[in-house]
Formats: C-alpha cells, structure tokens, sequence
C-alpha cells in the first residue's frame, strides 16, 4: 500500500513573516495519486464520521479519475464550505478516524483532498448556481458562522427564501473574526460565501437579533421560521488577581483586532494592537495556537504556551500544535497561572503560575491536573492572551421571550434542534457545538427539520 | 451604509449628526450605545445615542473629535454615509420613580443625558441637572436641557457662566442646602464620574455612571470593555454600560482607557498631517469640507 501523500507546506521560516497560508495544497499529481489510495469500500466507515455525510468515496474517485467538476459536485451536494471544510475540520477525530486503510497504515487524507477539490473548482469554474425553484417562503438565519451558513445554504437549495442577519460588519462569523489568514486565507471564505449568495441568499449586515429587532419583529416582517446561530459569545477568564492589567487580552480580542479589523496593519487600518515582545498564551485549544502564531507573525521575540496539562491532552489539533512549535512556539505544560503582576502603570509584567500534575480522569476522560504546592515561579511577559474557551452568546436568548436556555447559557433544544419556541431552531456554539464542523452539522440537521416543521404549516400562515 | 441627514457644529470640536438608521431609531432606548466604523478601514467606536426620531427613523449622536476616528468622522458631512454602525447596544438605563434626580454631565456627556433625563421625567422624577463645562462656549444644548429639566444648574470652570467651579461644587451646595436627592445619574469624563461618585458615597446617595471603556465588538465577544465592578469583572458593553457609581474600580479604569494612548496618538497624528498634505495638493479634496 502506497504512503499517504504529504500535504506541501510553506517552510517555518518564511511563512511566520507573513499572514498567508502555511499549507500550500496538493498538486494535480499528488491529488490523483492520493485519491488512488481509497478502496472505495462498499459501505464505507468514512461516511459515518462526517456530520454533514458527504458522499467521501464518491467525490474521492472522481479526482482519481481527474474528473474535477464530478468531484466538487458531490462535495457540494451535501457540504456549502468545502474549501473551509478541508483546511479547519478534524478530519482526524471524524472521517479519517473511520477510514479502513487506518486500521494497517494511513488513512486517506480526505481533507487534503476536499481542499484540492475545491480550490480546483473555484480557480476553475465560474459559480454554477443550481437550478432553484422559489416556494417564496421567508425564513431568517441568525448569525452568519459556519451554523447559520450551512442552514442558510441548504434552506436556499431546498427554494426557501433565506435572510442572514449579522451583528458584525462583514460575514463568516469566527471564520472571519476568529480562524487566521494563515489557517484560512479570507478569499477561500469569500468564494464560498459568493457561492451562497448564488443561491439568492440575501445578507443584511450591522443587525443584532434581539436589540436591532427582536425574533418577533422578524416573524412580523413574514420570517416563518427562524435559525439561530448565535455562536459563542463571552470569553472565559481565569478569575485571578490582576487580569485586568493593560496588555491581557482575550484570544477573541487579539483576534478580531488581527483578522477582521486587520490591526496588523495598523496604521494603514485604524485598530491598534500591542504586538508583544515576549508572549504568554495561556491555553492548548486550537485558539490558543491560532493566537500564539498569530503574535509570533506579529514580530514577538518569545511566545510561550502556556498549558496545565501536558501536550497529549491538549485539545488542539496535532497538526495545529505541530505547526505552531516549528514556528517556534515554546510549550510549557502542567503549568498553571495563579497570579498576574504589573508595572505601576497597570501594565502586564509577569505572571505568577504553579506547577500541576495529573491525577485520575475527570469527566471530560482527561487526567485531571492539581497544583503542586510550594511551586511558585514568574514568566516575565508583556502581552498575555487568554485562550480558555467561551461561554455562549447570552444576547439573543435573554432577549426573546420562551427561549429557554440550560445553566450554561445554551439554547434548550429537542432532537430536531427546535428551541422551546415552536418554529424557531437553533445550532452550532450556541446550542453547545464546538467546532466548524460540528456546528455545520447542526445548522444542515435544522434546515431539514425546518422543513419539515413549514411543509407541516397551515398554507395561509406557512 | 448609513445616511448623513444633518450636520450641526456645536461648540469647538463637538459635533452633532442625524443619521438615518431606522431600525436603531425604533428600538433604542435611553442610555444606549452604537458601534461607528466609519470605512472599511476604520475601527469600531461606541456612540452613546443621543436622540432618536422614529417617524423620520433617524438617531444622532453627539461627539468630541479628540482621537483619529472621531476627527475623520468630524470631517464627514451632509450627506455622506458612514459605512456600519450596530446598535442600540447595551442594557437601557432603568427608568422608574426615584423622586428627585440629579443628572451630571460634562463634555459631550451633556447631549447624552438628555434622553435619560426625558424618560425619568416622563416617570415622573424632579430632574436637577448640573451641566459642567471649561467655559460658556462649550456648553451644550442649554435650551434642551433647561426645557426637559425642573432646575437646571450650570458650572463653568472659569466662571463665565453659572456657577465658578465644577459639577460637584454644585451637587454639594444642594446637599448641604438640605435638597433631598434620591439618585444621581452622571455621564461625562471619567474623572468628573470619579469625583461625583466620590461625593455622592460620603453622602450615601445612590448613584449611576455611564461608562465609556474601549470596546471592539461591542456585542460582548472581546471582552475589552471589562470593568471590575464590586469585584467582579463585567462587560460594559452587554451588561452596562450604566454600573452603581460607588461600585466601580476607578483606577482600573482610567488605565485601561489610556492602554492604546501611544498608538492612538501615532494614528492621529497620521491622520492630520495626510489630510494637512492632501490640502496642498487638492484642494477640491472633500476631506475638508466644514
């Protein structure tokens, strides 16, 4: 059996002094060859790993048979991103995990392949949109993240007449303001959304559901059925002493600044960020990565990683992590901070942290760590970004009356993804989801149950 | 894009705009924010909201050029757009019956507290409002607030008008007069917020600030805008911007409202020697129209 094919990738060296992308994607070649890998299995296992079910040996052989356009059709029937798709999903975890050449050797890279597939047809091919037959039925999707795009998408295809509403100024929810250029550069997120907006998906921009109009106003405007993919919202802090100093920022601050403000190029663009000489990130998620390369790509001499558990547990992806420590980002695990000093100008200085160990699992299967005692030490830092998760958008819930939500703040819903309120369903962060693909796999599951709740409808009022 | 209906200087460097944006107009409430980004490469600002008209489905708002972004948008006029602002934004201020209010502003505070002061007086409350300003030619809207006020005192810091001294001498000439005051509300410079808290705590009044930290999205996603509040670190955007005066971490505050200060001063001074070169060299350019 052939080797999987390595995905090309740009040297550490020179892809951390730019924003573009780190991965450069497969030849025609090498596509062809990987695809040749694939057994096409005749129930294949693959599938059953993909929450939005793409037909995988199906597009598979049609780029091992070169036939470009077969390929991204099949993606495309099931899956409204797949160029996002094969560059931010774990294919590790999903469908590459249930790939029968793993068993011996290597699974297909099913995501190396989506991405050439897709990058083929949108240098390739001019947008074909699909033929679409109108039932002029209004619905609005709410939150234009992976959940809302993918609902917005399939509710578009299936001839409804879909609105996107979005509180930020631009569209793509954390594929924009959270994911980095260098993860996911903005024109592959562009062509897909010119995709979407083929389908005569209309977006209305600057418009927070709840406080711009309510979910009712949006039933008064004739919206029969309402999406809500609100995403996550507040990030979490540690709750220690001196977070607040200057120079501690979210991960999802540091972010936007970076990728939908564009603060890296401040001052042609106006939002400023403080670029860090010696870097703390605290946190080992896929966030924490984004932001440690992101502050390396910013000029810092030293960016620590800060982790209280050791890199096995890390939830980051492998590749993200193996990618951020060729760039030279530095790993200190069982480490936990206690503590944040400042000058006395109230900027950040240093950060007191403990050492920790692993104990037995806790619920999460994850050896839990404690602190050991007596193990006090400083990182001195000048810029430290909090990558510890977040909790959901409260804005939209607490706003909309019967919209019941859990102790986590996320939205209660039924098997369909139906919320309390009858016709209103919800998806992705905001329900509990966790990553892009996940929530797609919400957003694509509400659009079929939407359907079915309209086509149950009385006509004059559906 | 959003619509310049009406441009009004009103004093040095303060300037008023009526902007057409129908749907902020018909949901906004007093003591609500928008978020102003002006061009595609402009930063996100908040803008307390000043007034709305919901027949005409306008807002405006009411600021003081001091950094890059409040000159560009200064140099805006009569019909040009700006391209996104997202609100109304943060929790409205809590109108009922207090009794007697006493409404501090300074700055371009002033023009915001006129929507708070409307409502509470609708509700019924005896509205003293004390006005500061640096001198007569920067107060503003005198008209407005005397017609929507039961009393209005007006300090300057120069004594050319009203009262010699700040707002607090005021407040506390009041007090010690034996008013009864059952809940200050100010919205101004953060120093003049601190001195009003400071004096109302002595005298156990309750008391409400309108806070102004840095925000980016201003929908509660950054997290740039915490404050600590009893303790507690709160988002200023999604559950203030209005916090018990005697509660907040004034310190903490005032360094992180000066955390960019370096960089801020480096765009803005940018900004004036482009715009001083692009006179030179166009002076049709639109950028300098009053």
């Amino acid at each position: 059996m052939p080797q999987k094919i390595e995905m090309p990738q740009r040297p550490a060296d020179q892809r951390t002094k730019d924003f573009e992308e780190v991965t450069t994607g497969y030849s025609e070649k090498e596509a062809v060859a990987e695809a040749a890998r694939c057994i096409q299995c005749k129930a294949p296992q693959c599938v059953k790993g993909c929450p939005v079910n793409i037909d995988i040996p199906g597009f598979i052989k049609h780029i091992a048979g070169k036939n470009y356009e077969e390929s991204i059709k099949v993606l495309k029937d099931k899956n409204n991103l797949p160029a996002v798709c094969g560059r931010v999903c774990p294919q590790e975890n999903q469908c590459e995990k249930m790939c029968i050449l793993g068993k011996k050797g290597e699974a297909i890279g099913i995501g190396y392949l989506e991405r050439f597939a897709s990058d083929w047809a949108n240098k390739n091919l001019d947008l074909v949109k699909p033929n679409i037959t109108s039932n002029s039925i209004k619905v609005a999707v709410v939150g234009s993240g992976p959940a809302g795009l993918t609902c917005a998408g399939d509710l578009a295809k299936a001839g409804y007449e879909v609105t996107v509403f979005e509180s930020l100024h631009d569209i793509g929810g954390v594929l924009r303001y959270g994911i980095p250029e260098f993860r996911l550069p903005i024109n592959v997120l562009d062509k897909e959304i010119d995709f979407l907006k083929s389908l005569g998906i209309k977006f209305v921009l600057n418009c927070l559901i709840g406080r711009t109009k309510s979910v009712e106003d949006l039933r008064k405007e004739g919206f029969k059925a309402v999406f809500v993919g609100t995403g996550a919202g507040l990030p979490v802090f540690l709750n220690v002493e001196g977070e607040n100093l200057n120079h501690i920022y979210s991960a999802n601050e540091f972010l936007v600044r970076v990728n939908l403000m564009r603060a890296f190029a401040f001052p042609e663009y106006d939002t400023p960020i403080y670029k860090g000489k010696n870097v703390a990130v605290i946190g080992g998620g896929n966030t924490a990565m984004d932001s440690a390369r992101t502050a390396i790509r910013l000029g810092a001499a030293s960016v620590k990683l800060i982790y209280r558990r050791t890199e096995t547990e890390m939830p980051a992806r492998v590749e993200e992590s193996h990618h951020a420590k060729e760039e030279g980002v530095e790993f200190v695990t069982l480490t936990n901070p206690v503590k944040f000093l400042g000058d006395e100008k109230g900027f950040v200085k240093a950060i007191e942290c403990v050492k920790m160990k692993l104990t037995e699992p806790d619920e999460s299967g994850r050896r839990k760590p404690v602190k050991i005692e007596n193990s006090n030490f400083v990182i001195e830092t000048d810029l430290v970004v909090l990558a510890l998760g977040l909790n959901p958008n409260p804005i939209l819930p607490s706003l909309t009356q019967g919209l019941e939500t859990d102790s986590h703040g996320y939205i209660i819903v039924d098997d369909n993804l139906m919320t309390r309120v009858p016709g209103i369903f919800a998806g992705g962060d905001i329900v509990g989801g966790d990553t892009v693909i996940q929530a797609m796999g919400m957003g694509k599951k509400a659009a079929k149950s939407m359907e079915s709740y309209l086509k149950q409808q009385p006509l004059e009022s559906a | 894009m959003f619509k310049i209906i009406s441009k009004e200087v009103m004093a040095h460097n303060v300037k008023s705009y009526v902007i057409s944006a129908p749907d902020i107009a018909k949901n906004a409430k007093a003591g609500q924010f928008v978020m102003v980004r002006i061009d595609d490469k402009g930063e996100r600002v908040p803008l307390t909201i000043a007034g709305t008209d919901i027949e005409k489905g306008s807002i405006r708002i009411i600021f003081q050029e001091a950094g890059k972004t409040t000159k560009h948008l200064g140099r805006l006029g009569e019909g040009d757009f700006i391209k996104d602002i997202l609100g109304p934004l943060g929790i409205p201020t809590e109108i009922k019956k207090y009794g007697t209010v006493a409404a501090i502003a300074g700055g371009v505070g002033t023009a915001e507290v006129l929507p708070v002061i409307n409502y509470l007086r609708a509700e019924g409350n005896k509205i003293i409002t004390i006005i500061g300003a640096r001198n007569k030619d920067l107060i503003l809207l005198e008209n407005e607030i005397k017609q929507n006020s039961d009393e209005l005192i007006i300090t300057t810091d120069d004594g050319s008008k009203g009262v010699k001294g700040f707002v607090t001498t005021a407040l506390e000439d009041l007090i010690k007069k034996g008013v009864k005051i059952d809940m200050v509300y100010a919205i101004g410079p953060v120093p003049m917020m601190r001195s009003v808290s400071k004096l109302t705590k002595e005298y156990s009044i309750p008391a409400f600030v309108s806070l102004n930290p840095i925000m980016v999205d201003g929908t509660g996603m950054c997290g740039a805008c915490r404050v600590t509040v009893d303790g507690r670190t709160r988002f200023a955007c999604v559950e203030g911007p209005e916090f018990d005066a005697h509660k907040v971490d004034w310190d903490e505050l005032i360094s992180r409202l000066a955390l960019f200060k370096e960089l801020e001063k480096l765009s803005d001074d940018k900004f004036t020697k482009e715009r001083n070169e692009c006179f030179e060299d166009n002076p049709e350019c639109k950028c300098h129209r009053k």
